[in-house]
């Protein structure tokens, strides 16, 4: 196998508004809007963006609990956007996933252990001791004791169950997890260490990550490489630490500013942006980002900025930034 | 000051067993009343030949006779036993019920289970539903036995089709839910089967509503069967049914109020029954009713 371990072209996701018997022309909500990525084995690619700019909904494009509208998903090599649900089933086992919240992603009615095991016990029959011993062995692998196998969720902390959430990602022994706001309904410290597991099991085990956040601060810590999105699109796609250093995208630039500092000091830096975020159902002509940016020129009204590489090999959609 | 001491009191009295033990059989106690009495009504039914007479024999020399040690509750224009009668008219109500509200709880499950988990069929099914639930359940009713004739089968699926839309619009809705939440999702990432992710994740959150419905469906039922019988489309006029006994008696009212009466109170103690056991069940189920006791 050769290329990355995953690969997103063109990536399409348009929802019909209403139901269109009667209406001829039905609105559509542009969640994603040509979306283009890779992921290499061991890396963490992390998206960020606003709520409402169709970070999610690429999650659940990327495991096909949506179908896309248009675009592919290569992993490793095969497209899994255009399979049919028979044969899905067994890409399945390479990509899984770790939701966002902990509470509704476990069910009440089953213990720890039959939640982590029953991905597994859906490809292999799991006899009573083989599927303690897995149940003991992912717990082990997420750092709980393995008597919690016989606990229901409600017994457990946010932490406990985002780990089984993870131990449940596991099960599989997938090559690539997507994360959809892992840790955003975690405690700080909760987070931590939530974050450190995750980095710890990519060192152990090559794990590849999809890490689907809005907090910056936690992007930092964990990304890779890092995928800004704006209204459904890529805006900024570079290496994490080029990325915080120096934003290129006048919205990256206003994302970063944004964020708070742990630090009483620091002198936040007023970046102007202005108005709310534009409803995906009817986005602003040209470069979506437009209406809010203090660079905005004639040309941005009109043209859809391509993703081009800047000088240090990142890709950034501007027409004014990108060829400084 | 007397809402606090009040409320401290009744805190403690919480703790105390006995206390406790009133306030958790006061809640239950609508269960224990309702399913108590109707086991009750059905072990009788199921014994009445120890005890009841035949209700089929005519004797015309006791016709319309006041309660005897022969006769408890007299007998009616054809001299049959009136409380023979009675009892075995509790099997027809009883068997009609129970098995309707089975039948509809059954098919509205999975009516309601397809329409809310594959949204493909959710609105030709659903439409379909409303098109049923607008026709009045006495009218349809008649409507099919009329097409095959009397008997106990189409009695029971007469009864149960105009219960089978409310089922599934609770079902549907129930799913509807559960179908967003995210382990439902994520165990469809894991790999599982479409049954599988049914059985374990979604069917489960279905059962309460489904069992509080199902005692509203029952005592429904009842009603419906003793309304077709009264009206003569419901069993054949030769087995005994609370029904049709009303029908046959209303016209003897003022000389032997007892036909008439036997067969209304246990229809009303049988219905009552049956929604005292469907209220039991929404409190035990319902957190909320629960805390406003």
């Amino acid at each position: 196998m050769s290329g990355p371990l995953l690969k997103v072209e063109k990536l399409v996701k348009h929802y019909p508004l209403g139901d269109g018997i009667f209406n001829k022309d039905p609105k559509v909500v542009r969640a994603v809007e040509d979306v283009s990525f890779s992921v290499e084995a061991g890396e963490t690619l992390c998206i960020v963006g606003e709520s409402g700019c169709g970070k999610s909904t690429v999650a659940r494009l990327l495991m096909r609990l949506v179908d896309p509208t248009g675009g592919r998903v290569l992993l490793e090599g095969t497209d899994i956007a255009s399979l049919k649900k028979g044969e899905l089933r067994d890409w399945r086992r390479r990509m899984q996933m770790v939701f966002q919240d902990p509470y509704s992603s476990l069910n009440p009615r089953l213990t720890a252990g039959q939640i982590i095991t029953e991905p597994a016990g859906n490809f292999e029959r799991l006899g009573r001791k083989k599927r303690e011993t897995l149940a003991a062995e992912l717990l082990k692998k997420v750092g709980l004791a393995p008597e919690i196998m016989h606990r229901l969720p409600s017994e457990l902390s946010g932490g406990q169950r985002q780990r089984l959430g993870i131990a449940r990602a596991l099960s599989l022994k997938p090559s690539i997890i997507i994360a959809d706001e892992a840790v955003s309904a975690l405690d700080v410290s909760v987070q931590a260490q939530i974050l450190n597991l995750l980095m710890d099991l990519q060192e152990e085990t090559g794990i590849a990550f999809v890490f689907i956040s809005h907090d910056l601060g936690v992007v930092e810590h964990i990304g890779h490489r890092v995928a800004v999105m704006y209204l459904g699109r890529i805006v900024e796609l570079a290496n994490c630490e080029a990325l915080f250093a120096k934003p290129i995208h006048p919205y990256t630039e206003a994302l970063i500013a944004a964020a708070p500092v742990p630090d009483p000091t620091y002198a936040r830096l007023e970046v102007p942006v202005e108005g709310e975020v534009p409803s995906p159902v009817n986005p602003p002509s040209g470069c979506t980002f437009h209406p809010r940016c203090p660079l905005a020129v004639e040309r941005c009204r009109i043209e859809v900025p391509p993703l081009v590489p800047a000088a240090d090999g990142r890709l950034v959609a501007c027409h004014v930034r990108a060829t400084q | 000051m007397a809402h606090i001491s009040d409320t401290l009191t009744s805190a403690a009295a919480g703790r105390q067993p006995v206390f406790r033990f009133v306030r958790v059989a006061r809640q239950r106690a609508l269960v224990l009343i309702g399913g108590g009495l109707l086991l009750l009504l059905i072990l009788l039914a199921l014994a009445a030949p120890f005890y009841a007479g035949d209700p089929r024999n005519i004797d015309p020399f006791v016709r319309l006779k006041p309660p005897s040690p022969e006769h408890w509750f007299g007998t009616d224009h054809l001299g049959r036993d009136v409380f023979a009668r009675a009892i075995y008219g509790a099997r027809i109500s009883l068997t009609v019920g129970l098995i309707s509200a089975l039948l509809a709880a059954g098919t509205g499950l999975l009516i309601g289970v397809v329409a809310g988990y594959l949204r493909k069929f959710d609105n030709i099914i659903m439409r379909i539903m409303d098109a049923l639930m607008s026709i009045p359940t006495i009218l349809l009713a008649i409507a099919l036995i009329s097409l095959t004739g009397p008997g106990i089968g189409i009695l029971i699926v007469a009864v149960a089709l105009p219960q089978t839309p409310s089922v599934t619009r609770l079902v549907r809705s129930v799913v509807l839910s559960v179908r967003e939440r995210s382990y439902v999702e994520a165990a469809v990432c894991g790999g599982a089967r479409l049954p599988k992710v049914l059985w374990r994740h979604v069917l489960p959150n279905t059962i309460p509503p489904l069992m509080v419905q199902s005692a509203i469906v029952c005592a429904d039922a009842i009603m419906t069967e003793a309304g077709l019988s009264f009206l003569g489309v419901g069993v054949p006029p030769e087995i005994p049914s609370w029904g049709n006994m009303i029908a046959s008696s209303r016209l003897y009212l003022a000389t032997a109020p007892l036909t008439i009466f036997a067969p209304g109170i246990f229809l009303a103690v049988t219905v009552l029954a049956v929604n005292l056991l469907g209220d039991g069940l929404r409190d035990l189920f319902d957190p909320r009713a629960k805390r406003r006791r």
